[in-house]
């Protein structure tokens, strides 16, 4: 079985440190269970599971370390694991940057798992597939779609006492519906934790009108536009995107080095400037029922809430435990989810008070351009409508845009209600002045 | 948890993997683990057999097994320290059925009769449950057994034989040579690969392959504090199916180019191209910022091999075409259609673009495929007119053929097989011409080198490229370095601008080495040959912005 519990976990990480003869030793024990079914024409294409179950063992001499990893759990095994992992240290050159290991640390009680995720099978996942297939061949439209489930479990132990154990599941859904004639084509994504709250028929009823909605696009010509982007447009499960590129940016020792979009002109970082709308407040929870996390890092570093953004300023940055030491600064880890905090307006309301402008519902192949302004590159994808007086009035051609996540939390108009997208919870946003810079044919 | 873990390397450079991650697949391991033979190919014919016979017992009508083992070293250097030493070896066994006409998989690490048997069972319940819904039954191209054959890449240094610490006094080297000649910041890496495959099929092909590649790059960064401003330039090197000798550096396989610009063909200088690269990171730093227009650009190999990739190769995958990668990668604009019409205008006259898995030392060079088809080459593009796609064993009815391309392959032991794109590449010209030649005859252009930004819709239409390196050319003759270079075109205009290429001395290899596609993504590594291209009256606008 690939899922240890707490108990078994313990049992075996204990073993393994009581082999331990190196000045510091780590042991991190990892396994689960994901699975999948893809289809593709409205055909199921492939499906498929599989397990993982895996150790590592750090050992450390001084600033030397190395690592050696194993599947087996016997006591020959996790004996000889250590042994190597302490020759591989012994050889390994030294680390200047090495940090010792932390001792016992506090955790909070965080519940990313939902045993309705964890008993999925293969009949579950087929019937998924069916609840979105179905609906498509029966309107002629063609379905594409992937859910994939995990279910897995991380373990951390060391020889300073630290001990860390997290159970978690997830499940990811995405669904592109084509039209026959392909001039259509919609898109819904979901994901969550606890998949009793995932219907993949509601999720591609939304693909479906939208691709029924988008058959012949209109050009509209490139250029500056208010534009209402969908959650889905803001961040991806699959792909880079514009508000995860933002969040992801915050780490202090880029800033400190001169190398990032928060470097202060003349040295020094941009910590406590007000560089977005006072409306944007930008932070991680592991506590948050929606979009809920382990409690702690990889390093073993306690996950708590933490204030990236607060109305519009830039209040903590995120550091390795090198760099804070050395900035004599607490060592706040990058967060393991983020929420933007939004209002109370619904998508549908944002659309209503819009005079003129565009709904965007996905954007793709997002590139980073320029570092030094955070500005990316990339197109509006599978559903992209103009807004008059406040309703849709007809499908656009999609646009290639070259935009930075900082110059649009400066040019907002409003902020709707959050919802959970890619394990964060965000906000549709409306935006004006956001750069589109020429029309692609594709649909 | 899963078997690949993503981990964000901060020693990447956002221009060295433009902000992607890199698999790790398999488990960490000790060094010289990954010097030990694998398991003898008698044993592996043994087992092969197993899993034929199992899968034949329980109703599969075809089978093929693939015994591998994978083995990666990546090592990750910044300034004056390693960072991390990967080294990880992944292994096990992946079966593939056919049964009630419906495709079955399955895999897994328990190499042992009891395990393969019962995989091979797996992977044919799997096809008969799958056959219920399935709208149409597989049509698998005919493919004649090879028998026993065996096939390894041609290298003359096994980069796993050369001591990790070789390789680190290689990477301080670099980085110090960066850091002395003005960089504020390097990180530099290298990544080796080593796929030992073992292929068997109920076709009677039993296919022993020992596939090695190789890619060492970096990134410098200058930084000026004062001005706020930062530059970076990544490594010219291309990613390549060799071994260490690679790094060798020769001079034989260096072109000169203008302005001390130098082209690397099978041999790479790493330590002089982090020289150059802090000097030129140091001189963008006050660049002249391009002014938007139309201009005609010479691209460089290092450079073009992205273009291509992205608005050739992607949309002649058939699968692509078929809506098979509609909810991820997307579609092409290329549809069976156009093909069919033989006479769509892909690009100009001039345009000759290749497919292959045969070029010594691209990254795509196999025997076989991975499902039992011997490597060839074939015409995608013939004299402007697109004349075929990219097809495995049940594509090739679709198009009208007989025989498979054998452009199929799978990342790893546990990932089905699927069609990957095989080395896509421009021919040069038959005509004598250097970059120097083609410079010459360019009245406003910019001459652009390596591989930048890169962004294309879903159904390859609409691109934008940026680069490492921007000159602007006036008159015949480079005047200076330009900044803020990004380039648009659609694929069809930009194609058919195509005006002159460079002849066969100048014909260089560019390689993507972790290529993703399908759900639950696969990487792949591909190579791009071209010679220095021109492309006329080319959209080209200005990136600078203020924050």
């Amino acid at each position: 079985m690939a899922i240890l519990s707490k108990e078994e976990a313990k049992r075996i990480a204990d073993k393994v440190l009581s082999f331990a003869k190196a000045d510091e030793t780590s042991v991190t024990i990892s396994g689960g269970r994901t699975g999948n079914i893809r289809y593709a024409r409205n055909s199921v294409s492939t499906s498929g599971e599989s397990n993982n179950l895996s150790l590592a063992v750090t050992s450390v001499f001084g600033k030397r370390s190395g690592t050696a990893t194993i599947n087996e759990l016997d006591d020959d095994s996790l004996a000889r694991t250590v042994r190597r992992a302490e020759e591989i240290a012994r050889l390994a050159p030294e680390n200047p940057e090495y940090v010792p290991m932390l001792g016992p640390q506090k955790y909070l009680n965080t519940k990313p798992y939902a045993e309705t995720t964890a008993k999925i099978d293969p009949a579950y996942r087929a019937q998924a597939a069916f609840d979105s297939l179905d609906p498509c061949r029966k309107k002629n439209l063609t379905a594409a779609g992937y859910l994939e489930d995990s279910t897995g479990f991380f373990a951390l132990a060391n020889s300073k006492g630290l001990w860390a154990y997290n159970q978690q599941t997830s499940a990811e859904f995405s669904i592109t519906v084509r039209t026959a004639d392909g001039l259509g084509s919609g898109y819904a994504t979901r994901d969550v934790t606890d998949v009793s709250k995932l219907s993949t028929r509601e999720a591609t009823e939304i693909a479906m009108q939208k691709a029924m909605a988008s058959v012949s696009a209109r050009a509209l010509e490139p250029g500056k536009y208010t534009v209402i982007m969908e959650p889905a447009a803001l961040v991806s499960n699959t792909d880079a995107s514009l508000m995860a590129a933002l969040v992801r940016s915050m780490d202090a020792r880029s800033a400190d080095e001169g190398r990032s979009f928060l470097s202060k002109k003349g040295g020094g970082t941009r910590l406590g400037e007000k560089l977005f709308d006072e409306r944007v407040t930008i932070y991680s929870d592991p506590m948050n029922s929606e979009v809920p996390t382990s409690a702690f890092s990889g390093d073993g570093r306690p996950l708590e809430r933490v204030t990236w953004i607060e109305k519009g300023v830039v209040k903590n940055m995120s550091y390795s435990r090198y760099w804070a030491e050395k900035k004599g600064v607490a060592a706040i880890p990058p967060g393991g989810n983020f929420i933007m905090e939004g209002g109370t307006q619904s998508l549908a309301d944002m659309i209503k008070s819009t005079e003129k402008g565009i709904l965007v519902t996905r954007l793709w192949y997002i590139r980073p351009v320029d570092p030094q302004t955070l500005l990316y590159t990339g197109l509006t994808r599978d559903g992209t409508f103009y807004i008059e007086n406040g309703q849709i009035k007809f499908p656009v051609k999609n646009f290639r845009f070259n935009e930075s996540p900082v110059i649009m939390l400066n040019n907002l108009e409003a902020i709707g209600r959050p919802v959970r997208i890619g394990g964060n919870l965000v906000p549709p946003l409306k935006i004006r002045d956001f750069t589109f810079s020429s029309l692609s044919d594709a649909v | 948890m899963n078997r690949r873990n993503f981990i964000q390397q901060a020693g990447l450079g956002v221009g060295a993997l433009m902000g992607a991650s890199v698999p790790i697949v398999g488990n960490a391991v000790p060094l010289e683990r990954l010097l030990e033979p694998g398991v003898d190919v008698a044993i592996k014919k043994r087992m092969a057999d197993i899993a034929l016979n199992a899968a034949r017992s329980r109703g599969a009508t075809y089978t093929d097994v693939r015994i591998g083992r994978y083995l990666q070293q990546f090592l990750f250097t910044r300034e004056k320290q390693v960072q991390t030493i990967t080294n990880a070896e992944s292994y096990g066994v992946g079966i593939r059925v056919i049964a009630n006409g419906t495709w079955g998989f399955s895999a897994t690490s328990d190499v042992t009769p009891d395990g393969i048997a019962k995989c091979a069972e797996t992977a044919v319940a799997i096809a008969k449950a799958n056959s219920k819904i399935q709208n149409e039954p597989v049509q698998l191209a005919p493919q004649k057994g090879v028998g026993e054959v065996t096939w390894k890449t041609p290298l003359t240094k096994n980069a796993f034989e050369i001591p990790v610490q070789q390789k680190v006094d290689l990477l301080m080297k670099v980085n110090n040579a960066a850091l002395d000649n003005g960089a504020a910041f390097v990180t530099s890496n290298l990544f080796f690969i080593n796929e030992q495959k073992y292929f068997a099929s109920t076709d009677g092909s039993y296919i022993d392959q020992d596939v090695h590649r190789i890619w060492p790059t970096f990134t410098v960064t200058a930084v000026d504090r004062a001005a706020g401003k930062f530059k970076t330039r990544d490594a010219l090197s291309s990613p390549m199916g060799m071994g260490y000798e690679y790094l060798d550096g020769l001079a034989s396989e260096k072109i000169p180019g203008p302005n001390g610009l130098v082209g690397y063909r099978n041999s790479y200088d790493m330590v002089e191209d982090a020289t150059l690269a802090a000097k030129q990171a140091k001189e963008k730093m006050t660049a002249k910022s391009v002014e938007a227009g139309k201009y005609d650009l010479v691209l460089d190999p290092n450079h073009l091999g992205l273009t291509i990739h992205e608005s050739v190769g992607h949309p002649l995958e058939l699968d692509r075409v078929l809506g098979y990668e509609a909810n991820y990668a997307g579609t092409s604009f290329a549809t069976l259609d156009k093909w069919q019409s033989k006479n769509f205008k892909y690009g100009s006259p001039i345009v000759n673009i290749v497919a292959d898995k045969t070029q010594v030392g691209s990254l795509g060079a196999v025997g076989y495929d991975d499902e039992g088809v011997p490597a060839k080459e074939w015409n995608l593009i013939k004299d402007g007119i697109l004349v075929n796609y990219q097809a495995i064993r049940d594509q090739v009815a679709i198009i009208g053929e007989k025989e498979s391309h054998g452009c199929c392959y799978a990342d790893n032991w546990d990932s089905v097989q699927f069609q990957r794109m095989p080395n896509v590449s421009l021919k040069p010209s038959a005509e004598k011409r250097s970059v120097q030649d083609m410079i010459k005859g360019v009245d406003k252009g910019i001459y652009i080198i390596g591989r930048g930004s890169f962004s294309i819709d879903q159904q390859r239409y609409n691109f934008q490229f940026g680069g490492q390196l921007f000159y602007e050319i006036k008159n015949g003759q480079i005047v200076g370095m330009l900044d803020d270079v990004a380039y648009q075109a659609n694929t069809l205009e930009f194609w058919n601008s195509c005006a002159q290429l460079c002849d066969k001395d100048d014909y260089r290899t560019f390689g993507s080495f972790f290529d993703g596609k399908g759900q639950p993504s696969q990487v792949s590594a591909v190579s791009h040959g071209s010679p220095t291209t021109r492309f006329n009256g080319v959209n080209v606008i200005n990136t600078r912005r203020k924050i």
